[in-house]
């Protein structure tokens, strides 16, 4: 069947997509492996510069902000994504074991997913608001159920305060999608598996451990990676949780992406004589092969756990 | 079993009926685990909808925010739709929604075709280099935008889009992002699903390619065409940080509304944010999505277990 006379007419439906695909996608991810590698790239006149080096990676690593935003993201990266999908396999057995109200239940665990991350964000730091002085503004919810008295999100929040409220966030936004597909695997697993549990009186955990898990082991490790490459990416979540109006974010908050984007509309160069744009590249690099190495890691060890 | 049929009656058996009391215990602790997370869900919007009926007087001058309004004050959606601040250029709500609107319309409809057309000549045309197309669109489906990003940003400012003060802020918005891969993918799974006979069959009664596509194979795919449309929809409507970089302040997006600062400042001049206007915009921003969702539940469910990104 293969006709290749007319292959003029498949191209005609792949024009436009593809050209814009090429301008918007292909070639930028050059373009900006590039302006990395061009410490002295200007974005004004869109000139490559003299010098093709490291520059830009060396003061990457040497900027503490960057260092920082690097933490942060880890600190986002390990901590929600494990704990988020326990819970949710948590949440999932248990909305796949009963029967009475489970649509109404699994409606509200989907609640999150159909939101703007910014707007709940915005109303988590209402929850943990705290007025700066006494008395000029009031104390939001958490503080006033347990008569505390501590900036969780404000200026004045420690490193400890903000990043769990910013975790707690996460957590929360992240628990819908992981829920909807382990539900989605537990319906696929069959049933004559728990009905010979069941004869032989396994107790629950074993089943848990020994039937649920290891058959879901395909989907976990879906999420795993999903999760984790969404989570490297986190930056509208902390701003809106910790960030003050508009996109205004204490450098000390910044995530990896947050950083990226702080790079973008600075002409000229920094004291170091790289260009704001290639640091910002750089960094954009760092955190694509972080990623990159991050879903060999995972691809690598579900090839090797993951039953069947 | 042995003790069972020893003692011959089922129900005086000790040991089942400890395990039958451990099963309700398990039960009971089933549900009581669901309500728990299911009430920790529910907080942040019960919280949203509490403190955006509160009064200007409360969300001010109390030192605690109350559990439920005491002066019930509707009247803050209405103040808050009419807000505008002089460091925003003086724009209100529903300039910034008729600006999502265009946006929304033309990046539905655009990205949406686009998907179809591609998707079509990857899932049902012959050509060369076919395979080698969707080889490189799946590798780059895996790449982070982040990389893209400021790449991009030259390219829309050297078309002279960034911050222009007519349409280009609109193009801007919309058009780097046209084409998803993503959704590409997933329409041409589904195509490939319609069994090629059809398609000879079409041949033979004369249909040409692209007739073949808009009456036949759309109308069969319509539930991912529509998981397209959606997700696209809810894409635009959350989109906050690049169109609030390239967009003059006249085209930005409700999402940036939704970040402005409500601050009492017209009112009493002291500058305070008030938490009430700011959790009323919360709430006009999550409404449309909950209805979104009531309405095309099970075409939204099916794009997010299939995707793990949001828009």
């Amino acid at each position: 069947m293969l006709d290749h006379k007319k292959d003029y007419k498949a191209w005609l439906y792949l024009a436009i997509p593809l050209a814009l695909l090429s301008i918007f996608t292909f070639y930028p991810l050059i373009k900006t492996v590039l302006i990395s590698l061009f410490s002295q790239y200007n974005p004004l006149t869109d000139n490559m510069g003299r010098f093709f080096d490291l520059e830009a990676y060396v003061v990457l690593f040497r900027d503490r902000f960057f260092i920082n935003a690097l933490k942060n993201t880890m600190v986002l990266v390990f901590v929600s994504v494990p704990v988020s999908t326990v819970l949710a396999l948590f949440i999932a057995v248990g909305l796949n074991s009963i029967k009475a109200l489970q649509r109404i239940f699994q409606t509200i665990f989907f609640l999150p997913y159909v939101t703007n991350t910014l707007a709940i964000g915005m109303v988590f730091s209402v929850m943990f608001s705290h007025p700066l002085i006494g008395g000029i503004a009031p104390e939001g919810l958490i503080n006033t159920l347990f008569e505390l008295s501590i900036d969780w999100v404000g200026i004045t929040a420690t490193y400890e305060h903000w990043m769990m409220v910013v975790l707690i966030y996460t957590i929360w936004a992240a628990l819908p999608f992981k829920i909807l597909v382990f539900i989605g695997g537990l319906q696929n697993i069959s049933k004559q598996y728990y009905d010979a549990a069941k004869v032989d009186a396994t107790p629950k955990r074993r089943v848990l451990t020994r039937i649920t898990v290891p058959l879901l082991s395909p989907i976990i490790s879906y999420v795993l990676i999903t999760s984790f490459i969404g989570a490297f990416k986190a930056y509208e979540s902390v701003l809106a949780v910790v960030g003050t109006v508009g996109r205004t974010l204490d450098r000390n908050r910044w995530t990896a992406v947050a950083y990226v984007y702080d790079k973008i509309g600075i002409a000229g160069m920094d004291s170091n004589y790289v260009s704001y744009y290639s640091r910002g590249a750089a960094a954009a690099v760092v955190l694509f092969l972080i990623i990159l190495v991050f879903t060999f890691i995972n691809l690598y060890v579900s090839k090797k756990r993951v039953h069947y | 079993m042995n003790i069972l049929t020893l003692n011959g009656n089922y129900n005086d058996n000790a040991k089942l009926k400890a395990q039958k009391t451990a099963l309700a215990f398990g039960k009971f602790g089933t549900y009581l685990f669901l309500a728990i997370m299911a009430f920790v869900v529910i907080v942040p919007f019960y919280w949203m909808l509490n403190v955006s009926f509160q009064s200007n007087n409360e969300v001010l001058n109390s030192l605690n925010l109350s559990l439920f309004p005491k002066v019930f004050s509707p009247q803050n959606y209405v103040n808050v739709f009419f807000y505008s601040s002089a460091s925003q250029g003086n724009i209100s709500f529903l300039r910034y929604l008729l600006n999502t609107g265009i946006v929304a319309f033309f990046s539905t409809i655009g990205g949406t075709l686009f998907s179809i057309l591609v998707a079509f000549a990857l899932a049902r045309l012959n050509f060369k280099g076919r395979e080698t197309i969707f080889a490189i669109l799946l590798a780059t489906m895996m790449i982070p935008g982040e990389m893209m990003v400021i790449s991009n940003y030259i390219t829309v400012s050297r078309f002279g889009w960034v911050n222009a003060d007519n349409a280009g802020s609109y193009l801007a918005m919309i058009i780097p992002f046209l084409v998803s891969i993503f959704h590409i993918y997933l329409l041409r799974q589904t195509f490939r699903q319609i069994p090629n006979e059809l398609y000879y069959a079409a041949k033979v009664d004369g249909c040409g390619d692209f007739k073949y596509l808009w009456t036949v194979m759309v109308p069969m795919a319509k539930s991912s065409v529509v998981t397209i449309l959606i997700l696209k929809l809810m894409g635009t409507w959350n989109a906050y940080i690049w169109p609030d970089i390239v967009a003059n302040e006249k085209f930005k997006l409700v999402t940036t509304w939704l970040r402005s600062s409500f601050v009492d400042s017209a009112e009493t001049g002291s500058g305070r944010v008030l938490l009430n206007y700011q959790m009323a915009a919360t709430v006009i921003v999550t409404v449309p999505l909950l209805l979104l969702f009531v309405f095309f539940r099970n075409y939204i469910m099916s794009g997010v277990s299939r995707s793990g990104v949001k828009g």
